[in-house]
């Protein structure tokens, strides 16, 4: 049996790393935020120059939140300080302003130079130089964008961050990762046998994923820098739900080679196997507290499944949920104060969020679709897999419940997300 | 699989009667899309068929009026346990099973598209070992069995109502070539 793990690194073919014009993902945006943040965003000086416009992604980044409102520069285009006029911003009602030039270098680098200004204060609230590598012109937007949606709401910006999705189109299926704006599309695993569950290490690196490629679930985890992978469990039955340790060093997986779906925890390469839950009921899902501590995961052990928590190096579970329905595929918050789930009541199934003080649980879906949420880095947005026009698509709610979102795949179903680092 | 000893028959008859065309088997249009699951044997053509070549020792695996033509047994939702109406099925491939040492079988554990995938996988892993678990009390051997879950990743009938989700919770007993 310990020679099933023993993993032989597999260089995999180089699928095709498509990079599209378009998106992957197109985006409808559904409600808004309670106050808008009227907000000016002066095309760069020299963005008319670039490949693709800078202007444009911030615009769009910021948009897409709900959280602004673009207030139309009507034909005054300041870039540096001492032509900012402010009293031409108050009166078009914004609050903050947005300057600055950007130019390509000698050697393809991209620098932009970029004010953010309190129009009302007439004052500078950040400045700062944001480069990146050649062609990588949406970085610098997404960049941009983070500066200005962390100086304005206080919560960090998630705009340079990516998600991991499986598409699916009748037998196909593909791993892709996006931009979190579903650009920048990388196929990372595409093959006529399902694919599920992938999971970020916390750097972002490696992606750990159940593949059918075998003709059962087995655990695999792969580099996305340079494709290689390993196989980090592929024991009798079924290897699934792999989860990463807060300090990447380890990953906890669900596995029946002992009976039936039970937890364990593994190091990255395969070795050091232990078991964590002993129930004889279905273990899945499990999912690391932010310290380290603790892992919330599914189980039926009590007669419908529900959530549960267990110290990492095993010992007493503890119910954390009550209510009426079961519950599923439980997440930490960022911040370790609470959890999201999908929560089925009465044949429905919708994104919840539950507080550890309080075991409060607020539900913030209402389609009755909704599953396997997962939240941004900054715990302000929560991605899941749901439903529309007889299609799987991604979706975010905020974590208000104020701001929702839909992504569609360009074809075939979409489902599995995880919103990565 | 199924679909193989279906044609193999058609083959035969093709062979024993060549001007004369067999009957397309009336397929009982299931409620799917998917391909057809019941293997839709038609008994009609093989029973009204001549006999010209001698059958060497015929393998009831291969009759499709045996009960061992059913290869699915079917679960209530959130259930992993043989239903009554099932078990007479279960208890011919053991028998099957145990007078044929040769012949292996996997065990494909199923679920509806309720719960999420990774709960679907542990409960199709269940459902899958249930049936191995009573494989192996009717005599069966542990090394003919192999049991896995496709959980709700292969669904059979792709509706969102229980008219597909009841095809869709199921084990199929698939046995090795």
């Amino acid at each position: 049996m310990v020679l099933n793990v023993l993993r032989g690194l597999i260089g995999l073919l180089l699928l095709a790393q498509a990079s599209m014009a378009g998106a992957v993902l197109s985006i409808e945006i559904i409600g808004a935020g309670e106050h808008q943040i009227p907000v000016a965003i002066v095309p760069l000086g020299g963005d008319d120059k670039l490949a693709q416009s800078i202007h444009e992604v911030v615009a769009s980044d910021l948009q897409r939140t709900g959280l602004f409102r673009l207030v139309d520069p009507a034909g005054k285009l300041p870039h540096e300080l001492a032509e900012v006029s402010y009293p031409d911003w108050q009166v078009r009602g914004a609050e903050a302003l947005a300057i600055g030039t950007v130019a390509v270098q000698a050697n393809g680098r991209i620098e932009a130079r970029f004010r953010l200004l309190d129009a009302v204060k007439q004052t500078e609230l950040v400045g700062q130089a944001v480069s990146a590598g050649e062609g990588q012109v949406r970085a610098v937007g997404h960049r941009i964008a983070d500066l200005i949606y962390e100086k304005l709401t206080g919560n960090k910006g998630v705009f340079s961050t990516r998600i991991v999705f499986v598409n699916r189109e009748g037998k196909k299926f593909r791993l892709i990762v996006a931009d979190s704006d579903g650009y920048n599309e990388q196929t990372v695993l595409a093959q006529n046998e399902p694919i599920m569950s992938p999971a970020w290490s916390p750097d972002g690196s490696h992606l750990a994923y159940v593949s059918f490629e075998t003709g059962h679930a087995a655990v695999y985890v792969q580099s996305l820098y340079t494709n290689l992978r390993l196989v980090l469990a592929n024991y009798r039955g079924s290897n699934s739900a792999p989860a990463w340790s807060p300090d990447g060093r380890q990953l906890a997986v669900v596995l029946t080679r002992d009976g039936s779906s039970q937890i364990y925890l593994v190091r990255p390469d395969g070795s050091a196997l232990r078991r964590i839950t002993f129930s004889g009921a279905i273990d899945t899902e499990p999912n690391f507290s932010p310290d380290g501590q603790y892992l919330l995961f599914t189980s039926d052990r009590g007669g419908s499944a529900q959530i549960y928590r267990i110290p990492v190096e095993g010992g007493a579970a503890q119910r954390m949920t009550f209510g009426e329905g079961s519950n599923f595929s439980p997440r930490h918050s960022p911040d370790g104060k609470s959890f999201v789930c999908t929560h089925l009541v009465n044949g429905k199934f919708h994104i919840a969020v539950q507080d550890f003080q309080t075991g409060q649980m607020a539900v913030l879906t209402e389609g009755g679709w909704e599953k396997k949420p997962s939240f941004a880095s900054n715990g302000k947005i929560i991605l899941f897999a749901s439903e529309a026009r007889g299609r799987g698509i991604l979706a975010t709610v905020s974590s208000d419940g104020r701001i929702k979102q839909h992504m569609f795949a360009q074809s075939g179903d979409a489902r599995e997300p995880v919103w990565g680092p | 699989m199924k679909k193989i000893v279906v044609s193999i028959i058609l083959l035969n008859l093709l062979a024993a009667c060549a001007s004369q065309k067999p009957q397309e088997p009336a397929a009982p249009a299931p409620v799917t899309t998917a391909p057809a699951p019941a293997p839709a044997a038609p008994p009609a053509a093989a029973v009204t068929a001549p006999a010209p070549v001698a059958q060497i020792a015929v393998d009831p695996l291969n009759d499709p009026s045996s009960i061992l033509a059913k290869r699915s047994v079917y679960y209530p939702f959130d259930v992993a346990v043989v239903q009554d109406n099932d078990k007479p099925i279960v208890q011919a491939h053991a028998k099957y099973l145990s007078e044929h040492a040769n012949r292996k079988v996997r065990l494909e554990g199923n679920c509806d598209e309720r719960g999420s995938n990774e709960y679907n996988l542990g409960l199709g892993q269940r459902r899958a070992d249930g049936v191995k678990k009573m494989l192996m009390l009717g005599g069966v051997k542990d090394g003919q069995l192999d049991s896995v879950s496709y959980g709700e990743e292969k669904p059979r009938a792709s509706g969102h109502d229980e008219a597909s989700w009841s095809q869709n919770r199921r084990t199929d007993l698939n046995y090795a070539k």
